[in-house]
């Protein structure tokens, strides 16, 4: 789905099969060639039904995170009951010592 | 249709003043779910013995004298992203299958303090991303108007089970149009609440700024009651509105004198089969003739909101989905350390639309992408609120079809782009917030149900619903 | 200035990003128990354990605390949004935290070291805390682990992140900045900041230049687990980059893990995964936006803070800024402070205080009494060694200086009496008078030692020599 013009402006071009690999990797998804080429293909066909917005004027506009405009929600500082640790331990793919086992990690977090 | 097809209304009547039973209610529907559940597949999970203690309960309720709620009695079916504690809730997903929250969400407890009976857990397209349940790791399920169709979705599980008189009620959720268009799509009414004003507290997000829990039913009165049941604020839910929840019902049958309609111009017209467009005009001249004042309206910019929409609320699910890694709970598919394993589970556990999903939504917040993409995306939606409350500074509700066409046939919209156009009519009120009801409105030229939908501002459901039943009212 | 520990022609930039748990009795998001060292998995819910369904509502304490740690560090209070930072790791429920970003509560402050320099504070934002992992088999080191496993008790505690300006230049520095925020902190009570325990976690960020060029390189120390560690790392980096550097490489841009055994910092990531966080406004929660009320009312409430405290002292009893700094370290600056204002001279309270008294021992002394005796003392009722032994039975018994002096027969001599002592001690040792006004000064020892003796050590040694002196000279031939 490439842009006759040849005029696609950056970060709006079609998204390429590399950048397909990236994000599922970043999403933890992995994907064979063959998904890859597919998914490629129908990506870019949603992303390139997006670009109507593209001539919209929205340079002014404030976005819009919330439809109804709520602020400083909180609650008090007050101890409510935990949840039972077997009832959510029993869920666990995994458990040992009522912690949740996961194979070597590799690498500190962020 | 079966016996099952009296009203909640009426059901909740019956067993509050002991002139029925909730046991003999449930046995009823439950009779009506063994005789054709093997051919629609609405459930995932049918719950027979849990609702036949809850149905005792409230047998017993009423016996003692004791008030048994304003449900008492009337079974009811939770789309299986409704966490139900200690029933599996899966999300018609593999990734899910048998996990067993350990809590219920909000309004599965405010329905149980209410006296309904949970008959079950319905069929959705995975994690409610789609519009048919073709998308569901455990098979669709059927329309009941047509098996070879599909019911919608992604609550289509849902929409079946009040169809087929299952249950007189159901829960469903609806972010793009899952509650709107498989109701229509199978002749039932839907309502797709205000944001905020049904907690989500329990629902297993897909995209949370556009998420709303709402009733599916047989009458716009009975979608009333459960949402009145459902509605109104919760402590658990920092985005629910701090209202109680609204009366819904008292006007409900005041008539549309006066009132002002107008039919949606920018979702008239090509993309809407014709024979949908005319039940659309049909039910405009209904209303005038019960003396509404039906005009046409603009909404500029609700063109865009499908792709508003398809980089919204994929970037929201692909942070939502990421909690599945195989750590926790669900599904785990081992390796010799961690990103593997997240990598095989979920590359495992999930269907193909969720990853669609997810890759979209991940390459639309990524870096160099975000202001082209969702951060253009939210302005289009502000560009989409104001000509809402534009267009409802001259109108009460909006009128337009819930669904371009009548129920599809399974496989006849496999190219996902082709798919996503059926939210087309649904989505600008999610991007919005504002209310909106799916109301049946006759058949198309194949004799399937075709839906109208209402729209109204933020927090007006009652005029909202006040017009549906005077729509329903003129069938 | 430049460390000394640096070759010439380099200076070293630090700066320093502070995670402190904030002391609220629940977590950020839900109402589990904020408390450290439960049994694991017991102090968790499905928000903070980020179950499917569950949504987090903020705790109005942290938010408090979170303003109070921006004003105290002189920063702006902010309308500010809550965001997703996304990334997977098994100790995040969710697999993304919810932090701040482009829109944090506070920004622009800045934090004064007892010296008096001023370290910039870019933003001090709350964020959620993540579970705890435990690796397993092997070393003991994450890349040599069996398996891990995870307790997530600790995931949702309540942190606010303080990002440093790289403002500082020598590892002292960067210990006096935490050793000061940990100060504040303190003060204000929002935290009980131990390093040693992780509810204050420090990050260095470290970079090297020639001065006057632009910022160099920098790299991300991690695994600070003490002041001490933190000096040690600082300069060990700073070295590795200068070493670098003129061995023709690059410095790479990478977060490094200090190793305290054997005094290095190690890279540990075995991927070269470039971090892209798809940072976006977290939708199940609203904006917060205080109101001028707020922000003023804990303005109002702010106790003094250490720097407050040190210029109190300097600036009303005119003591000298490092002695300052010391005394409110002790926390004893309140009774320096009471002490001087009731007449006490400043320069013996300082003196006291330091050498004289143990924190402890100063908690109860009530500072008029104090003061009382410090003034007896310079006025010449009591000598130095007397004032000394009041000063410790006072501390003993609370009772009253010129009682307790009274008791132990500490009257002062008079000039007379001192006289006679003189007198006395000459004729005792006729033969060292004689070197003495000859010129011996080491003789008067002889003197004040016969003087000591015979009055049981209550002579004003002072005084005494003066007398002896003047005696000399009146003889003076």
């Amino acid at each position: 789905m490439s842009d006759p013009s040849g005029t696609t402006p950056p970060g709006t071009a079609p998204i390429t099969r590399d950048e397909v690999a990236h994000v599922a990797n970043l999403a933890r998804l992995q994907l064979t060639d063959t998904e890859l080429d597919q998914f490629t293909g129908q990506l870019a066909a949603v992303l390139d039904h997006a670009r109507d917005v593209e001539g919209l004027d929205v340079a002014d506009v404030p976005p819009t995170a919330h439809p109804f405009e709520l602020v400083n929600v909180t609650r008090p500082d007050e101890v409510r009951p935990s949840v039972d640790r077997d009832e959510v331990m029993a869920q666990a793919p995994v458990a040992e010592d009522g912690q949740f086992r996961v194979p070597p990690v590799l690498g500190e977090a962020p | 249709m079966t016996a099952t097809t009296t009203t909640a209304s009426a059901i909740a009547a019956a067993v509050r003043s002991g002139s029925r039973s909730a046991r003999e209610v449930l046995e009823e529907h439950l009779a009506a779910i063994e005789a054709r559940e093997p051919e629609l597949h609405a459930f995932n999970l049918v719950t027979g013995d849990a609702a036949r203690a809850s149905a005792d309960r409230v047998d017993a309720a009423v016996a003692a004298g004791e008030d048994p709620g304003p449900l008492a009695g009337v079974p009811v079916a939770l789309k299986d992203n409704l966490c139900t504690r200690g029933v599996a809730t899966t999300c018609s997903s593999r990734i899910l299958e048998g996990w067993l929250p350990p809590y219920d969400a909000t309004v599965v407890q405010r329905l149980a303090g209410a006296g309904a009976v949970i008959v079950g857990k319905t069929n959705l397209d995975e994690f409610a991303m789609g519009s048919s349940t073709e998308n569901s790791a455990f098979g669709p399920s059927r329309n009941p108007h047509d098996t070879s169709r599909v019911p919608g979705g992604s609550s289509g599980g849902s929409a079946v089970a009040v169809a087929a008189g299952f249950a007189p009620l159901a829960l469903g959720s609806d972010t793009g149009g899952s509650i709107r268009q498989p109701a229509a799509l199978c002749g039932v009414v839907g309502v797709k609440p205000t944001y905020g004003a049904v907690s989500r507290y329990g629902l297993i997000a897909f995209a949370s700024s556009l998420d709303q829990i709402g009733p599916f039913a047989n009458t716009v009165e009975d979608a009333a009651l459960l949402l009145e049941v459902i509605a109104g604020h919760d402590p658990m839910d920092s985005t629910s509105i701090p209202r109680p929840a609204p009366d819904l019902r008292a006007g409900l049958h005041r008539g549309v004198e006066g009132l002002r309609v107008g039919v949606v111009r920018e979702l008239t017209g090509d993309g809407i089969a014709p024979d949908v467009a005319a039940r659309v005009t049909a039910a405009a001249d209904a209303l005038s003739a019960a003396g509404a004042k039906v005009t046409e309206a603009s909404v500029p910019a609700a063109i865009y909101g499908l792709s508003a929409y398809y980089l919204i609320a994929p970037a929201e699910a692909s942070s939502n989905l990421a909690r599945y890694d195989g750590v926790r709970y669900g599904m785990r598919v081992d390796a010799p350390n961690t990103p593997d394993m997240n990598l095989a589970t979920r590359t495992a556990g999930f269907g193909d639309e969720v990853k669609r999903r997810i890759m979209l939504g991940t390459y639309a917040l990524s870096a160099g992408y975000y202001d082209a993409y969702y951060g253009k995306a939210q302005k289009v939606r502000t560009l989409i609120i104001r000509d809402f409350a534009a267009a409802y500074a001259d109108v009460d509700v909006l009128l337009s079809p819930t669904s371009p066409t009548t129920a599809f046939a399974f496989g006849a919209k496999s190219d996902p782009l082709t798919m996503y156009l059926n939210d087309v009519c649904t989505i600008p009120s999610n991007l919005s917030g504002d209310p909106a009801v799916s109301v049946p409105y006759g058949v198309g030229d194949d004799g399937l149900p075709v839906g109208v939908q209402i729209m109204a501002p933020a927090l007006g459901e009652d005029t909202m619903l006040r017009v549906a039943a005077a729509l329903e009212a003129t069938r | 200035m430049s460390d000394a520990t640096l070759p010439d022609g380099w200076e070293m930039v630090v700066g320093l990003e502070v995670h402190c748990e904030l002391s609220t009795a629940t977590k950020l998001f839900c109402g589990c128990a904020n408390r450290f060292g439960g049994e694991p998995n017991t102090q968790v819910c499905p928000v903070c354990l980020g179950l499917p369904g569950s949504l987090p509502v903020l705790n109005d304490a942290a938010v408090t605390f979170a303003m109070r740690l921006g004003r105290a560090l002189h920063c702006e209070v902010r309308p500010s949004v809550f965001a997703r930072k996304n990334y997977f790791y098994p100790d995040m429920p969710k697999d993304y935290q919810v932090s701040q970003f482009d829109q944090p509560t506070n920004v622009e402050g800045w934090l004064e070291l007892p010296d008096g320099m001023r370290c910039g504070i870019e933003r001090a934002h709350i964020e959620e805390d993540t579970g705890k992992s435990t690796h397993v088999g092997g070393g003991g080191r994450i890349h040599e682990a069996g398996y891990s496993l995870v307790d997530y008790n600790r995931a949702g505690v309540p942190l606010v992140e303080i990002v440093g300006k790289p403002d500082l230049s020598t590892s002292e520095q960067a210990r006096q900045y935490v050793a000061e925020l940990r100060a504040i902190i303190l003060a204000i009570d929002v935290s009980d900041a131990k390093m040693e325990e992780g509810s204050m976690r420090v990050d260095a960020n470290v970079s090297v230049r020639h001065p006057g060029e632009e910022l160099g390189t920098r790299c991300e120390i991690k695994n600070l687990n003490s002041l001490r560690s933190l000096g040690r790392a600082i300069d060990y980096e700073a070295r590795r980059q200068i070493d670098l550097i003129d061995a023709g490489d690059r410095v790479i841009q990478q977060t490094r893990h200090w190793d305290e055994a054997d005094g290095r910092t190690h890279t540990l990531r075995s991927k070269e995964e470039a971090d892209d966080y798809r940072y976006f406004a977290e939708p199940d929660l609203v904006p917060l936006d205080p109101s001028a009320e707020v922000v003023a009312a804990i303005d109002a409430a702010m106790p003094p803070l250490p720097a407050d405290r040190r210029a109190a002292l300097v600036q009303t009893a005119g003591v000298a800024g490092p002695i300052a700094a010391i005394a409110v370290e002790r926390d004893l600056d309140g009774l320096a402070l009471a002490a001087i204002g009731a007449g006490a001279s400043a320069d013996r309270v300082m003196t006291h205080i330091e050498h004289n008294l143990s924190d402890d021992a100063a908690r109860d002394l009530d500072p008029e009494r104090f003061a009382a005796l410090v003034t007896m003392e310079t006025g010449g009722e009591l000598t130095a060694t007397q004032a000394k032994q009041v000063l410790a039975e006072m501390v003993e018994t609370g009772g009253d200086p010129s009682e307790i002096a009274a008791a132990r027969g500490f009257e002062a001599m008079d000039t007379g009496a001192i006289e006679s002592l003189v007198d006395e001690a000459i004729a005792a040792d006729p033969a060292a008078w004689e070197k003495f006004v000859g010129g011996d000064d080491k003789v008067a020892g002889a003197f004040v030692g016969y003087a000591m003796k015979a009055t049981k050590g209550q002579a004003d040694g002072k005084a005494f020599t003066a007398l002896l002196r003047e005696r000399r000279a009146a003889t003076g031939s």
